[in-house]
């Protein structure tokens, strides 16, 4: 079929050929790594020898990282474990949480509310998608809040969030924080000791920060919560008691040991790739500024991912656009989740008060480990054309008689 | 040509866009989603727009190898068709919301957005058959097969419209073709049962469905004469030309059924009267377009077709004042006003009116 541009790092990112050598090699043996047996305790050296790399990688000791099946599980743990558990022993019933999150946070917060008679404190957005940090200070400090979470980099637009300054006003309120750096690991650099010292957190501020293995070259279908010692979690899975009874069920060591492989990669390379991606990045922004000039880019005041470009085009729809450039052989996204195929306007869009039209005229380009310069002049060369028939098509004011 | 196959999940729009690719044409697949609301799952074999019904549609795209995506028409379809669907009843009209999807979004939303994007056409699977006339110009013509003939509903398309669409089953002789040649290719969708009524109301339930939106209010039932012969629950719930669910205390003076001749929203009562008084000895419309060229005559016989399933009927048409009246040589039996009536000139369609006014074939009581 259509072989081409890939720009939808973001949604997932090629599998390292080196990750699917170990996660060939790790399959190949037979062994669950809770059998007493040679054969459990070699699957069980490989996993764990992962969970130490995967450690390594993330700075944080073995015993924290719980391994899961994604980032979307990680995070449903991270917030509905640490929100269940503080509510059992604090009586508090509210989450904080920015505007802006990605889905796997906003469904959570959505399922709590309507089942678990959690309250939301949400904390809005500017318009390059940054916290408010005063409101988040002020929010995390109310004396019925449970617990925090927050979207390290923004998976639409890109946006870094102050993470250090977030978790320092949850360690002042003694309140537990939850880090979603599903996109930001491997491309940012990121500490958890580091954020944790720096922000001055021990039991309260960060304690869970949910990671995955596909953003960064691993396979699909393995995450993981790192979560610190001093934090109290509710399982949301139950079972066999594995990793530390927060997540029961048998370990997946090939998945592990790929994950480990690709996560130590991207973190040995992160500098070098950030600087070339973002100068990739900044070249396709800077032709698309001159090519349209009515293009906007969103977020362009904050720090933003290295790879990502969103733009609003405005006029035109974003499902048009995507369309036109995938025909020509370029892949890319509007940004926004979709229903059944359709893509919802954009809730980060809106957060950011740019409007209903801007919500659904976004396009996110997303560059990665094998975006080279030619995949920068095909969109330069493509994206006008498709701007000016997608604008047509998007301000139907035509008739056909 | 670039064609844009739109494919609802079931056979035909499968088999028709299987074709275009056959043809040699560079075909997309798109689904349309027309309601935000729609089941995830099939309600028997009713319905659209669900997700297995979209899911239906991306297996049949995967099976041709075509690109396939998913466009939300809902907002429109929800303002053009649904909207106008319990207007019209409000109004005490019989409208035909599938007619109003072919106007409004498939042949014209859905249309303008492919060629704007850089398409040529669009190719759907429905049974009717398009035909260059003599005159070099496009002619819209009934399906090989009657039975599934499908042109009284195409019947709103414009010259400029049929110039960009795309019938590959026009020419087929029966639907069990098409569902073998589905099983030839391999399409999942080969043996998937028929939609029927009206998509968005997938239980069938049109009454109740009506009831919780328009609203209900109980009225009157009088007959031609004006006299109370019983009461109902809501006028919106009857259609000219029913018998059952009447329901009517007082019987008719002869002993014979009662039909309802006419819904009057505004005073929410129901006419009803004996099958003779059914009998429509003239139609008339201002709403009127014309399938390719116009009439060269203002006045020109033709057939007539009232219903998606009637029979035609000999007629003669007159164009007078910007108003269309159509004489059957035998009167209609019972025609609601927002129906549609499509002329025909043999198996071409000349055009469609939607019926403003009908004239009783018998004398006013007075």
């Amino acid at each position: 079929m259509r072989v081409g541009v890939y720009l939808d790092h973001a949604a997932t990112t090629p599998l390292r050929p080196e990750a699917r050598e170990a996660w060939l090699e790790a399959s190949a043996a037979a062994g669950n790594p809770s059998s007493i047996h040679g054969a459990g305790q070699a699957a069980r050296r490989v996993l764990e020898d992962a969970r130490e790399r995967l450690a390594t990688a993330l700075d944080c000791e073995p015993i924290e990282i719980v391994f899961t099946s994604g980032g979307t599980e990680s995070v449903n743990l991270g917030v509905s474990g640490l929100f269940r558990s503080r509510r059992e022993t604090t009586g508090r019933s509210a989450i904080v949480a920015p505007v802006a999150e990605h889905h796997a946070t906003m469904d959570t917060l959505a399922w709590l509310h309507a089942h678990d008679a959690a309250e939301v404190e949400w904390v809005p957005v500017d318009r390059d998608a940054r916290i408010d940090l005063d409101a988040w200070r002020a929010a995390v400090a109310r004396e019925d809040t449970a617990v925090a979470t927050l979207l390290a980099a923004n998976n639409e637009v890109g946006t870094v969030q102050p993470v250090i300054e977030a978790a320092a006003a949850c360690v002042g309120a003694g309140v537990p924080l939850h880090l979603d750096a599903v996109g930001a690991f491997g491309h940012v650099p990121l500490s958890f000791q580091a954020l944790r010292r720096d922000s001055g957190s021990v039991g309260a501020g960060l304690v869970a920060l949910s990671v995955a293995a596909h953003k960064l070259g691993g396979p699909v279908g393995m995450g993981a919560l790192v979560v610190a010692r001093q934090a109290v979690l509710e399982p949301l899975v139950h079972g066999g008691g594995q990793q530390r009874g927060l997540r029961a069920g048998t370990q997946d060591a090939a998945g592990a040991a790929a994950f480990a492989v690709a996560a130590e990669l991207a973190v040995a390379e992160i500098e070098f790739e950030a600087e070339r991606l973002r100068a990739l990045r900044d070249r396709l922004e800077a032709g698309v500024r001159a090519a349209i000039p009515d293009a906007r880019v969103s977020a362009a005041g904050a720090e933003r991912l290295p790879g990502h470009l969103h733009l609003v085009l405005p006029g035109a729809q974003g499902d048009s656009l995507l369309l036109l450039l995938d025909l020509a052989g370029i892949a890319v996204s509007t940004g926004s989740a979709c229903q059944a195929g359709v893509p919802e306007p954009s809730h980060v869009v809106l957060a950011m008060g740019l409007g209903d039209q801007a919500a659904r005229s976004a396009l996110r380009l997303t560059l990665g480990r094998t975006t080279v310069d030619a995949d920068v002049d095909a969109v330069l060369a493509a994206l006008p054309d498709a701007y000016e028939r997608a604008r047509r098509a998007g301000m139907a004011t035509r008739e056909v008689h | 040509m670039r064609i844009l196959a739109a494919m609802s999940g079931g056979v035909d729009s499968a088999v028709a866009a299987a074709r275009a690719v056959d043809a040699g044409h560079d075909v997309t697949g798109v689904h349309l989603a027309l309601s935000r609301a729609g089941g995830t799952l099939r309600a028997g074999s009713r319905g659209c727009c669900t997700i297995e019904d979209a899911m239906d549609a991306r297996r049949a795209a995967d099976r041709l190898g075509i690109p396939f995506y998913v466009w939300d028409f809902s907002e429109r379809f929800r303002d053009d068709v649904i909207g106008d669907f319990m207007a019209e009843y409000a109004a005490g009209r019989t409208p035909n919301p599938c007619m109003r999807c072919n106007e409004h979004i498939k042949f014209a939303a859905v249309l303008e957005k492919a060629l704007d994007l850089g398409f040529d056409a669009v190719c759907t699977g429905h049974y009717a058959t398009l035909r260059t006339g003599a005159d070099g110009a496009l002619e819209l013509h009934r399906a090989s097969d009657a039975a599934k003939d499908q042109s009284y509903v195409l019947g709103v398309l414009t010259a400029g419209q049929l110039a960009h669409t795309y019938f590959p089953l026009g020419s087929t002789p029966s639907k069990a073709v098409v569902r073998a040649e589905a099983e030839a290719r391999g399409l999942s969708v080969a043996q998937k049962p028929d939609s029927h009524d009206i998509c968005f109301i997938p239980d069938g339930d049109t009454r109740g469905w009506l009831a919780d939106r328009v609203g209900a209010s109980s009225g009157e039932v009088v007959d031609r004469a004006g006299a109370v012969v019983g009461t109902h629950e809501g006028a919106h719930a009857f259609t000219v030309g029913q018998r059952r669910g009447l329901q009517l205390g007082v019987p008719a003076p002869d002993g014979k059924p009662r039909f309802v001749l006419e819904v009057r929203p505004v005073s929410n009562t129901v006419v009803v009267g004996p099958k003779e008084a059914l009998a429509t000895a003239e139609i008339a419309g201002e709403r009127f377009t014309w399938a390719g060229r116009s009439p060269v005559a203002d006045s020109f016989a033709c057939h007539v077709q009232i219903r998606a399933h009637a029979d035609p009927v000999p007629a003669r048409a007159v164009l007078a004042g910007g108003v269309l009246t159509v004489t059957p040589e035998s009167p209609f039996d019972g025609v609601a006003p927002g129906q549609t009536a499509v002329l025909y000139d043999g198996t071409r369609v000349i055009g469609q009116f939607t019926i403003d006014r009908t004239v009783s074939a018998l004398p006013a009581v007075v």
